[in-house]
Parts: structure tokens; sequence; C-alpha cells
């Protein structure tokens, strides 16, 4: 099968592109995503190709924009509404959480809200407390919507494509460290479908569980630990509503230990939704407890070096696999 | 545009077309056909019975809530006369009947405060939180502004769609307070969106009067500063709101962009069911609006004109009165819903860990009689 190599920003606005080519019902909104071509160039070219109707420039206005999209979709649009980062979403929060997430079930069915948001979530490197939420957390908890966090360019177009035709409100979390990653992207993919993880490296000593740029972190975890003769098998969870318990479960029964690596704060969140799954549907095939390698509790410093110690690192990966794999092995 | 606000202004002073003595100002009057008039009428009058109904079955504890209108029936009557079939409504608290005059069953508006099968809402949303859409109304959204931004952009949608339709967006006064109103007037006037956004001032916001709300001298002055044309219009006046309302609709439609207007109105009762209004303001103040109640105004015009008399007064109160009694009767011999449908309408599709969740509640023992 043919493939090119995209970077990730590539890939989202194929399918971006190749969604709005397909329905004329799609739009891109959001701030500076036409004439700038988008803080991070994912937009860039989409307003010379679909024009200012349906790449829409904004005022500074997320709870606005946000308000504007979900009004849009009540009445047939499909709109994708971009977040400059998921960071100022809390300002249109209660669109996305009373409204979005809610309009589906207090209509009786009756209304729907198929939209997308979209934009760079979690850390981007040294931006402070403010600018480095991963918002996935409080997101992920909410029932009426869906959430995705994809590691790589193929993922990242193919279950893009999936959020814009989804009837359902789905919110898209990218990362400023991702976009320049370059990866295969086949050419003819199409939809990934959401709520399906994917095993990126097999293992047998035990499952590391992530997502988004916390992947790419396992993956190099996994390659250094490999050297010392423990087998990781890193799950890229992809979608976390719906999060895929099946093969969650299926690698664990396998490797008899869990770790699962996010950023974001340990209290709460979807590492702990990971575990309370493992526990209560692998118990007795566990070896060890699950444990978790997430940033440390407190709110961002902008410091680098200090920030580097909040965020979890290989370093913080492997020593908290070598701490599970030293129980309960025969 | 001078810096000094003037009463001639339209968004200062107020628009008014009845007088007290239910005479038209002969320079305004909008010249509603008879059969309109009569129509608002018949509305209004169906509305305060069926509020003052809904509230005493909150009372007896059959229902959970209400919030009534009474006082305030002039606006949403006329947006319901005044709205297309193809337009969108997007209320605040007051503005459910919207959906009454354009068509909507009184049984099933009913049906929804009981929550039962009866409910096109399935049991989901709060009372005085009415949808339809088969009229083209959403449930309005009770953290006070987000429905403004909404409608905002379903009217930017319906003219993405070259559908000629508009859409009604409503608040309180509070409301306008609140970041979700200014953003919604500045995407409105900045994408000229076929809109007319609709403030029902009715004085109070719960407890806090318009005058500790907000130090502008009016609400609708709050238009300048986006270039939204605003008109004040006394709310009471139910010609000079259909007037108003018209104008505003027509001028959406030909292209002309959103207005906003200013409703002046008083809330006769208390906010809603939760809420005891004589701890905040006098009986004085009441009783003094209730002399500028809509339904009496446009009822003695429609004397002044010769549209009504005592016989036919008596016959459409009869008749309202009638209809509210079948519609509870007939609401509350529904049966409940299934328990299963509280999974129902949470996403597109059923998906597996809710199916789960549904089977397991279905195991459980019959819930316990409330009645």
């Amino acid at each position: 099968m043919a493939t090119r190599v995209l970077r990730f920003r590539e890939a989202l606005r194929e399918a971006m592109v190749e969604e709005m080519e397909r329905d004329s019902r799609v739009f891109l909104m959001g701030e500076e995503v036409g004439h700038y071509q988008g803080a991070y160039k994912v937009s860039e070219g989409m307003l010379e190709r679909f024009g200012d109707k349906r790449v829409i420039d904004t005022p500074i206005a997320e709870s606005g924009f946000a308000g504007i999209g979900v009004g849009a979709a009540m009445v047939g649009l499909r709109p994708i509404i971009e977040f400059m980062t998921w960071n100022f979403s809390a300002v249109a929060f209660d669109q996305i959480l009373n409204n979005a997430a809610k309009v589906r079930q207090m209509s009786g069915g009756q209304l729907t809200c198929p939209i997308v948001f979209r934009g760079p979530n979690a850390s981007a490197r040294q931006v402070g407390s403010q600018h480095s939420h991963a918002m996935e957390h409080f997101y992920a908890t909410v029932p009426g919507v869906k959430v995705v966090a994809p590691a790589f360019p193929k993922d990242a177009k193919g279950l893009m494509k999936a959020a814009i035709r989804d009837d359902n409100p789905v919110l898209y979390m990218e990362s400023e460290t991702l976009y320049s990653v370059k990866g295969d992207v086949p050419d003819d993919l199409d939809v990934i479908p959401l709520g399906e993880a994917q095993i990126v490296r097999p293992g047998v000593d035990v499952t590391l569980v992530s997502y988004s740029r916390m992947t790419h972190v396992c993956v190099e975890a996994a390659a250094a630990l490999e050297k010392e003769g423990i087998s990781c098998e890193v799950l890229d969870l992809r979608s976390l509503r719906p999060l895929d318990e099946g093969a969650l479960v299926a690698s664990v029964k396998k490797t008899h230990r869990c770790v699962v690596v996010h950023e974001g704060w340990p209290y709460g969140g979807v590492g702990a939704e990971v575990a309370d799954r493992v526990q209560r549907l692998a118990f007795d095939w566990l070896d060890a407890p699950i444990l978790r390698v997430s940033s440390l509790d407190v709110p961002m410093p902008y410091n680098r070096t200090l920030e580097d110690l909040c965020m979890p690192q290989a370093s913080r990966v492997i020593a908290t696999v070598k701490k599970t794999v030293s129980r309960g092995r025969a | 545009m001078s810096a000094e606000l003037s009463e001639t202004d339209i968004d200062v002073g107020l628009y008014r077309v009845l007088g007290d003595d239910g005479r038209v100002d002969a320079t305004r009057d909008p010249g509603v056909p008879k059969d309109v008039l009569l129509r608002a009428y018949r509305e209004m009058r169906r509305l305060r019975v069926l509020d003052a109904r809904m509230i005493l079955l909150q009372r007896q504890g059959r229902v959970g809530f209400y919030g009534a209108c009474t006082g305030q029936e002039a606006t949403p009557i006329a947006t319901g006369l005044v709205a297309r079939e193809a337009d969108w409504v997007f209320p605040a608290l007051r503005e459910q009947s919207v959906m009454l005059v354009r068509g909507f069953p009184l049984t099933q508006f009913v049906a929804q405060v009981f929550g039962n099968s009866g409910d096109v809402l399935k049991g989901r949303q709060m009372p005085s939180h009415q949808s339809g859409r088969s009229v083209n109304q959403v449930t309005w959204s009770s953290n006070i502004g987000p429905q403004i931004p909404q409608a905002v952009g379903a009217a930017m949608a319906m003219k993405a769609k070259k559908t000629g339709a508009l859409a009604f967006g409503f608040m309180g006064d509070g409301a306008t307070s609140q970041p979700d109103f200014h953003t919604a007037m500045l995407f409105a006037k900045r994408f000229a969106a076929p809109c007319v956004l609709v403030c029902q001032n009715n004085h109070w916001s719960i407890s806090v009067p318009t005058a500790r709300q907000t130090a502008a001298r009016t609400i609708a002055v709050k238009g300048r500063a986006y270039g939204v044309p605003a008109v004040r219009v006394d709310g009471n006046d139910f010609l000079a709101v259909y007037k108003v309302l018209g104008d505003a609709a027509r001028r959406a439609r030909e292209g002309g962009g959103p207005t906003f207007v200013e409703c002046l109105t008083y809330r006769i009762g208390a906010h809603s069911t939760s809420d005891d209004p004589t701890r905040y303001r006098s009986d004085a103040e009441v009783e003094a609006w209730k002399k500028k109640d809509p339904i009496d105004r446009l009822r003695r015009h429609l004397s002044v004109m010769g549209y009504i008399d005592d016989a036919l007064e008596k016959a459409i109160d009869e008749e309202a009165t009638a209809e509210v009694a079948q519609a509870v009767k007939a609401v509350e011999e529904m049966p409940a819903l299934p328990r299963r449908s509280i999974f129902e309408d949470v996403y597109a599709e059923m998906p597996w860990n809710l199916r789960e969740q549904a089977e397991a509640l279905e195991k459980l023992p019959p819930a316990p009689s409330h009645g």
C-alpha cells in the first residue's frame, strides 16, 4: 500500500480539507485560522482554498465562538472549532459541558450537536501554568462527548475524519510538541474508528498505557528497558472516551502489570480511570499494583529545569516500570 | 452620535403605541389586523390561565418546578406571531410559549412539566425549559446567557445555508451582564447575522433590581458598543412589541443583520416556584405594575376597536380554562417513562458501557411509587 510521510499538522489539515471537500456543511472557525494560516499552521492554505465563508477568523472570544458553533450545529451545520490551545477552552467550558454535551439528551433526541472542538493540549514547553493544562482529564468525565488524543500522523488524520463525520460532539486533543512529528500515512486512509486503542510496540512484561505525546515517551522508555531485558507493551489509547476497555484488559492479562503514563495531575483523571478498570476487570491477572506516571501535583512552572521535573519523562517511566516488574516475578 | 443620551434616542426612550386608555397613537399605528389582535389576546389569556394552573400544580406537589410568564406575555406571543415557519427560537426562562403560538400541542407542552411519557424531552429537562424540534425551538440553557451566542450561530448558519430564515434569541435583564451576551452582540454585528436579540427587562433578576445590576442608563444602549441597532420598547404594549419585532425581523430577512430589542416589562409573580419575592420588593410596586398589565391593555384596545365584548371575553376565558384543564387531565393519565430511556440520546448510538448499565438497571426491582 502506498504511503506518504506527513507531519502531524499536515495530516490534520488533509483530514479537514478532505472532509470539507466531501461535505459542504463542514466549516472551520477559530482565532487566526484564516489570514494568519493558524497559530500553528495547521490550517495553512485553507482560507485560500475554501474562502472566508468556510474558514472563519473570529474575534478573541472563545465562549462566543464555541457558542456560535453549538448554535450552528444545532441547526444542521458541522463546525470544526479551533481553540488556539485547549487551555483557552476554560472560558468556553459551559458551552461544551452544559450545551454541546447535553443538547441531544436534554432535547429527547430531537436536536443534535455534531461539532468538533480541536487544538493543542497539555504542555507546549516553557509556557507556564496557565498554558500547560492537560484538559482531557476534565472533559473525559463528561457523558455526551467523545475525547480523542492521537500520537501519530496516521491516527491524527483518520481520527479527525471520523470526528468530523461523527454525529456527537468530539473533543480533539492535539499537542504543540507533536505538530512537526513525521509519520507514514497511507494514501487510501479513510476513517479510523473512535474508541479503538492500538499496540504500538508489543511486549510481555508490562503494559504501558498512554496517548498523545506520552505515547512517544513510552516508546522511548520501552526501547531503553529492552536493553535491560524488560519487555514493554505500549498501548496507545488514541480515544479516551469511549475507552477501549477490551484492548486494555487483553494487554494486561498478557503482561500482568500496568503502568499508565499521561500529562496532567495525578488526582483523578484518565490514569485513575484506567487503573479502576484494570483492577476491576483483570484483578486476578495482576502481579503488581497498577502505577501511574503523571505530571507532578503542582501548577506547571516556567523554568525549564523545574518544568522537566514536573512533566513525565522517560527516566521516570523507566524507574516506575522497574518498580512494578520487581514484584511477583517468578 | 452624541455621547449624551437623550430620551429621543430609540435606545433610551420608550417606544409606545397603546395609551393606557386603549387608544392608539395615530402617528404610530402599525395597523395590526383584527384577526391577529384577537389571536394575540386568545394566546395571552391561555398563557395566563396555563401559568396559574401550573403554579397551582407545583404547590400541590404534582410537578417539581415552574417559572411563570405572568405580566410578560406580550413579547413571547408577539414573537410567535411574527416568526415564520423556518425561523428558530432560542428562549430564556419566560418565552416557552412562543412554541405554543407556532403550533406545538398544549398537551405535549404540559407533559413536559410532568416529565412523563408524553414529554418529547423524555423527562430530562426542567419545567419552563420546553423545546420542540417540530417548531424549531430549542431548550433554554439554565446557566443564563449561553443561548444568546447559540442563537447568533444558528442565524449565521441560516445565512450560510441561504434559507432566508432568522433566529430569535432571548434573555432577561440580568443576562446582559454575562460575557455570553457581549460575545453574542459582537458576533451578531461582525458577521451580520440575521437575528433578533430580545431582552425582557422585567426589573428583577431574582432579587437583584436592574439598578443594582448595571449602571448603564438602559439595557438597550449596550447595543451601541457593538454597532447593533437597538430599540427600547414598552414590553406591556402588544402593538408596540409586535411592530418593533416585525420591523427587526424584516431587517434581518433583508440582509440588514441583527437588532437588539429591550422590552420593558415586569415580573408580576415570583422568579420561580423556588422564590418568595415579598422578601425583596414591595406590594405597592407590584400593584402599580398590575395596572399596566399587557392583557388588560390589549383588552381595552380591542374594546375601543369594537373587536370584543363581554360575551366574547367570557367565551375566550372559558375556552382557555377548558383547554388547559383537558391537557392536564390527559397528561396526568399518561404512563411514566421506561427506566431504560435514561440511557437513550446520550450519544447518537448507545455505547456498550451504557448498554451494560441499562441491563443492570432493568434487573432492579420497580421503583417505589411517589404518588
